[in-house]
């Protein structure tokens, strides 16, 4: 089954329900769209209750056609006002009183209708075949399909760009982030609505924020796998908002989302257990509002003898696999960041004595001095003597001593 | 008869606690001491003084854990993780999420909970080692119900590292660590040796380890 909406001057409207019942849509004319309803009898009734449900969500005075096949639709909607159900095999009967000048004919078979005195469909439709294909042609006998209700084409379905973008302009400036977020959910929800439709995911989402008298406020939130959740989404965008709120009230918002496929993994029956990756991802932008946004991830050591270098990146964990068990128990350090400044007392060119704030007293053994030095060509270089202490109370420390700025600091703790 | 004695007769199930198995701690005496590991699904407090081995002990449980998959979360309070002391020990680190709190002890414990009620991690660390006393005595004891009914809903492993014991009745096992004697060779650091007891247990028990420096690692420097 097919439907034909037809209302003068309103095609946005019309697309925006037709979208709502099938995304095979046809735009026939500025006026008039057809799309396919097959398979909708399970979710609106039967194709009357279809056409109700279609009025109700139109919004506006429009013809509405439901009939077996598109042209037939189309004919009706024009050519009927109201709603037009028609039956499988009534067709003929359906459009018999619409006028012919709806077929739509070239300018010479329209004058030879016009002579032999044919008004309507059903006159054309009940003349003989052989007649109309020897007067009229090829044209003559596809426009007698179409008067008796026959037309046998296939749908032409328009094709969407793939830029899922919303934008609502405001009434007046909004500056509070709760009213914001009502008009955010709304722009999420049909986003994730449209990629839903196409089985589509995204993994970026980036937030357009046209303020007072003030430049654009721009929010992108990048996420480690695709995702299809407007309620996650809402908070990731919350939490970033909060945390770097606009210069000035909003005028406009405008959101675009970065179309992929979504995720579909198969886990093993003896994996290890890890984290959903949609609520991992929540779990994460809620620490880094909590904690600062370096401050969460997964730790990746960089390629330097520089002490204490290191790179964060995204925690993406990926499934687990199993490496076995080994390797025997080392002894840790555990970092004061920044290091923490000591007075250190000298005997015999050895730590005898600290004053820090982690550390004070009697050094009992000190072994060193370990020198280290390097990036002298960059405008940052380094260059110490590293000593483990072993203070008289028993702990365990590392000590630098800075040879450039004569300068002694506790690394950190062994532990 | 008692009361709990006649919860025992009239719900056996009362008093147990699922068995959701154990997270080799990769070192066998301390895997001896805490019969097979660290029991997932329950909190367990690792206390000591200063290089009394809980680090050491800690990033051999992370690096077992990951190797066997697991995803760990390490909750540093102090933001004093040392990525390359775990890396020595074993941990794959692509499979740990540090979140570096910066010495904040609210942040470290609202971040905890953030993870332990969100699920999927194998072993949570919660290291409050250098966490002021007064901070850690704040924690109430509803917060401390609060992080072990998460891990026993979720089946993670929560592990804390303190100076001192404060969950109390909240976690299953305690182990205190103390420090016996570091071991020099020559002008090395060669590691430390560490006695753990393990307390709330059904009878105190100790382990004795060794942790080892990296030296391949140190010399580099």
């Amino acid at each position: 089954m097919y439907a034909c909406l037809h209302a003068p001057g309103n095609l946005p409207l019309l697309l925006e329900c037709a979208r709502f019942f099938s995304p095979h849509i046809e735009e026939i004319d500025e006026d008039t769209v057809v799309f396919d309803v097959r398979g909708l009898a399970s979710l609106f009734g039967p194709p009357e209750q279809l056409a109700e449900a279609m009025e109700r969500r139109v919004g506006v005075a429009a013809n509405i056609a439901i009939a077996a096949n598109p042209d037939a639709a189309i004919h009706a909607a024009h050519g009927r006002r109201g709603v037009t159900v028609i039956a499988p095999g009534r067709e003929e009967d359906a459009l018999a009183r619409l006028p012919v000048n709806l077929l739509c004919a070239s300018a010479g078979t329209a004058e030879l209708l016009e002579l032999w005195g044919i008004r309507t469909f059903g006159e054309f439709a009940k003349l003989p075949p052989l007649g109309v294909a020897a007067r009229l042609g090829e044209e003559g006998v596809r426009l007698q399909r179409l008067a008796r209700g026959d037309g046998g084409r296939q749908l032409r379905p328009i094709e969407d760009p793939l830029q899922f973008e919303e934008a609502m302009e405001l009434e007046y400036p909004v500056d509070l982030l709760e009213p914001l977020s009502f008009i955010l959910s709304r722009l999420l929800n049909e986003v994730c609505r449209r990629l839903g439709a196409r089985s589509l995911a995204t993994n970026e989402i980036r937030l357009l924020l046209t303020l007072e008298k003030a430049p654009e406020h721009a929010v992108m939130v990048r996420l480690p796998v695709p995702m299809l959740d407007p309620a996650g989404f809402l908070k990731m965008l919350q939490l970033e908002l909060s945390g770097h709120p606009p210069a000035a009230p909003v005028l406009k918002a405008k959101l675009a989302a970065e179309p992929v496929k979504p995720r579909r993994t198969q886990q093993g029956l003896f994996v290890a257990m890890s984290p959903e990756p949609e609520k991992l991802e929540l779990t994460i932008s809620r620490l880094r509002h909590l904690t600062g946004p370096d401050k969460v991830g997964a730790v990746a050591i960089v390629d330097t003898h520089r002490p204490d270098s290191f790179a964060m990146r995204a925690f993406a964990p990926g499934v687990g696999t199993c490496q076995g068990v080994g390797a025997p128990a080392r002894l840790s350090l555990r970092r004061y960041r920044p290091a923490k400044y000591a007075q250190v007392v000298l005997e015999r060119e050895r730590p005898a004595r600290i004053s820090s704030p982690v550390v004070n007293g009697a050094i009992a053994v000190a072994k060193g001095p370990w020198r280290s030095s390097g990036d002298w060509w960059s405008a940052e270089p380094w260059n110490r003597d590293e000593w483990d202490v072993e203070a008289t109370h028993g702990g365990l420390y590392r000590l630098y001593h800075e040879l450039d700025s004569r300068r002694w600091f506790v690394e950190g703790s062994y532990d | 008869m008692g009361t709990v004695a006649q919860l025992r007769e009239i719900a056996p199930g009362f008093l147990k606690r699922e068995d959701k198995g154990r997270l080799s701690t990769g070192i066998p005496a301390m895997d001896q001491l805490t019969s097979g590991g660290i029991a997932r699904g329950t909190l367990t407090e690792i206390c000591g003084p200063v290089s009394s081995g809980r680090t050491s002990f800690l990033l051999a449980l992370l690096g077992a854990a990951t190797r066997q998959g697991e995803c760990c979360a390490w909750i540093d309070g102090a933001g004093s993780f040392d990525p390359q002391s775990a890396f020595d020990a074993g941990a794959d680190l692509d499979r740990i999420l540090w979140v570096n709190c910066s010495g904040n002890t609210e942040h470290a414990l609202k971040a905890v909970d953030l993870l332990t009620q969100g699920g999927g991690f194998g072993l949570v660390v919660l290291d409050l080692a250098d966490a002021p006393e007064r901070d850690l005595r704040r924690i109430s004891m509803a917060s401390w119900f609060r992080l072990r009914h998460a891990a026993e809903r979720t089946g993670a492993a929560l592990v804390v590292a303190e100076t001192a014991i404060h969950a109390r009745s909240c976690s299953s096992l305690q182990i205190e660590m103390k420090r016996k004697r570091p071991v020099w060779t020559g002008k090395l650091l060669h590691g430390m040796e560490t006695e753990a007891e393990s307390r709330k247990h059904y009878r105190s028990q100790t382990a004795e380890f060794t942790a080892l420096a990296c030296l391949a690692c140190k010399e580099v420097g």
